[in-house]
């Protein structure tokens, strides 16, 4: 269904190619292209900009910068063409999720930018490939923004942490139902955020907007809904920490900025195992009827040894979004551990 | 005068069937309500946007009953049901002969059966007055709701209708205003959700059209009328206020209650056996 979309995102990317001689050239450049014409965006009957409607944030650009690529931070349009073929073409020989980068931010090595899942078959059937259709046109190398182009370092606690985590995961991980992963429980994928980044698939998200600048945005993984009231309230009390945090939006011009604080320190983002100090800041621009600019800063002093920014397209798609009953249908944790509990008894 | 008797007595039928046919109309239909909502920023539509919580016991059975014992004994009174009213015109649900036996059934095994132990999503109506708040946030063009209750979420289509991809377990909702009144029609519901917690259930023929109308500054009224073919003789209704939370700082909370269940779904295929009862 969302395959119809192909010759429109297609187009959208031609457009935008001709249209764009502004990446990859100065600061100052950029500032002037990413403020939006006021009437090109669709606005709220009381004045915001109208973030509302069905978005991807499929992208076929890596959340790392591939190292050799060093501070280069723009492709020029002749070398992304090149990079979403390559993409295209190795997701068709069923050679991984794309070319260099794959797509799901989520499935990078982020020591090397290089997918860390390698699939065997024609990915581009299943919506799984990085540089096909529904992409954001973007000249971008990496989602992560600044001449690193990569995750800062963690600090050493965050690093034990870590580790120690992941050792027991990985003595316990048969155990129970609790010891499995987040995803596999249903509680929470790994890219869902905040901050939002691409997934290895149902990159999809619906926002409403409400009166008073309220946002709400439901993301087709794990069918995840975050209302996000812009009424000056606010956090909620620094004793309830949830999955998804708690967050606080408000309108600065024709941005959306939104704060979200009250994390567990339960959950991981980028393989760090973060602590209840994350904080991650979203900013949300509708910068023509089609696209919203996404860009977000992770801020935990307990992990990672400065705050982290990137930056990711969400383009509009006409399609639903798509109940997905994760815990519901999940037949995969009985299977799982049943069948775990079979291997031992036959020991 | 026996003669007399049966035509005074067809005559006085006709007589009350002739008022109730006058006035059952108008009271039938909502009478226009004398509160006039606040309007959406377009000036056209009512708001009724907001935190909102059903307040009676629905949840546990919806037709009047009285307070009872709880399935497990151990969670003593804390698990028992509360006693309430009922929220169903009539009092009765119309079941086909089967689908009542089906429900018995469903009620005796409860306690393993009902979606909400195992922190399935609710379904439409009954996330509607689960015991747990739910937020409405409104456009011109779709209005989400997002409950509290395991995270269920549902879009309402605003614009011109549109049709299910697939069957799902908060179906598949377009919405248009009748006057203040949001008027939902859900359909492509999957067979699994139940009504509440008392073994009450559909097919996957439920359609269920639904009213949302202001009240009042903090109530809504709730109306929902539900067919089945498969397992009901007619159509029935409910109906209920809904509450405003009016609660400084009010939020839906993250329940992601899937954790909670676990145990109760998996825990059988634990390597070490938990104790029954958590310190």
């Amino acid at each position: 269904m969302k395959q119809t979309f192909l010759a429109s995102a297609l187009a959208g990317a031609v457009v935008a190619f001709l249209a764009a001689p502004v990446h990859g050239q100065t600061a100052a450049q950029k500032k002037t292209a990413a403020a939006p014409k006021a009437s090109a965006i669709p606005r709220t009957a009381d004045g915001h900009p109208d973030l509302s409607g069905v978005y991807s944030n499929a992208s076929a650009v890596p959340l790392a910068r591939p190292a050799d690529l060093g501070a280069k931070e723009f492709y020029t349009s002749v070398e992304e063409k090149a990079q979403l073929d390559a993409a295209r073409a190795a997701a068709t020989r069923g050679g991984g999720r794309g070319g260099r980068g794959g797509g799901a931010a989520a499935n990078i090595d982020p020591e090397t930018g290089q997918p860390a899942l390698q699939l065997h078959y024609d990915n581009t059937q299943f919506g799984l490939a990085g540089g096909q259709k529904l992409n954001a046109p973007s000249l971008r190398t990496s989602i992560l923004s600044g001449p690193e182009g990569k995750l800062p370092a963690m600090t050493p606690e965050a690093t034990k942490r870590t580790a120690e985590r992941r050792a027991y995961a990985a003595a316990h991980q048969w155990d129970g139902p609790d010891s499995r992963p987040l995803a596999e429980r249903c509680i929470l994928w790994g890219a869902e955020g905040p901050p939002m980044l691409p997934e290895g698939y149902n990159s999809d998200l619906q926002i409403v907007q409400g009166p008073n600048g309220t946002v709400s945005i439901m993301q087709e993984m794990i069918h995840d809904a975050r209302v996000i009231p812009a009424d000056n309230s606010p956090h909620i009390p620094a004793a309830i920490k949830q999955w998804f945090g708690d967050s606080r939006g408000h309108w600065e011009g024709d941005t959306f900025i939104v704060e979200t604080t009250n994390f567990t320190d339960k959950t991981t983002l980028q393989n760090a195992a973060t602590s209840d100090k994350l904080k991650v800041i979203e900013k949300f621009t509708r910068i023509d009827a089609n696209t919203v600019k996404y860009e977000f800063t992770v801020d935990d002093p307990e992990t990672w040894v400065k705050p982290w920014s990137g930056e990711v397209a969400m383009t509009k798609i006409d399609s639903p979004i798509y109940e997905y009953a994760c815990h519901e249908g999940n037949y995969g944790m009985a299977n799982n551990l049943s069948g775990q509990r079979a291997i031992e008894k036959k020991k | 005068m026996r003669k007399w008797v049966r035509g005074s007595a067809v005559a006085a039928v006709a007589l009350t069937a002739g008022i109730l046919g006058t006035f059952l109309p108008a009271l039938s239909q909502a009478p226009a309500p004398a509160y006039k909502a606040p309007r959406s920023p377009d000036g056209k539509t009512p708001r009724l946007d907001g935190i909102w919580q059903a307040n009676n016991e629905a949840n546990w059975d919806l037709r009047p009953h009285a307070a009872s014992q709880g399935p497990v004994y151990a969670l003593g009174a804390e698990f028992s049901t509360p006693p309430g009213l009922g929220v169903i015109e009539g009092g009765e649900i119309p079941y086909l002969p089967a689908a009542a036996a089906q429900q018995k059934k469903n009620y005796q095994n409860r306690l393993t059966l009902d979606p909400e132990i195992k922190c399935y999503m609710g379904g439409v109506p009954r996330s509607t007055y689960m015991p747990y708040p739910f937020q409405i946030v409104q456009n011109p063009h779709t209005i989400m709701m997002v409950y509290e209750f395991a995270g269920a979420v549902r879009s309402i289509n605003m614009d011109k209708a549109t049709k299910a991809p697939a069957d799902s377990w908060m179906g598949w909702s377009n919405g248009h205003w009748e006057g203040d009144t949001l008027v939902v029609d859900v359909n492509s519901l999957i067979d699994q959700s139940w009504l509440d917690r008392a073994g009450d259930f559909h097919s996957d023929q439920l359609h269920v059209v639904e009213r949302y109308t202001p009240r009042s500054a903090d109530t809504l009224m709730y109306e929902a009328t539900i067919e089945d073919p498969k397992v009901f003789s007619k159509p029935w209704k409910i109906s209920m206020p809904l509450y405003r939370r009016v609660d400084q700082g009010a939020k839906v909370l993250e329940y992601k209650c899937s954790e909670f269940a676990e145990e109760m779904m998996y825990g059988q295929y634990r390597k070490v056996p938990l104790p029954n009862t958590i310190k």
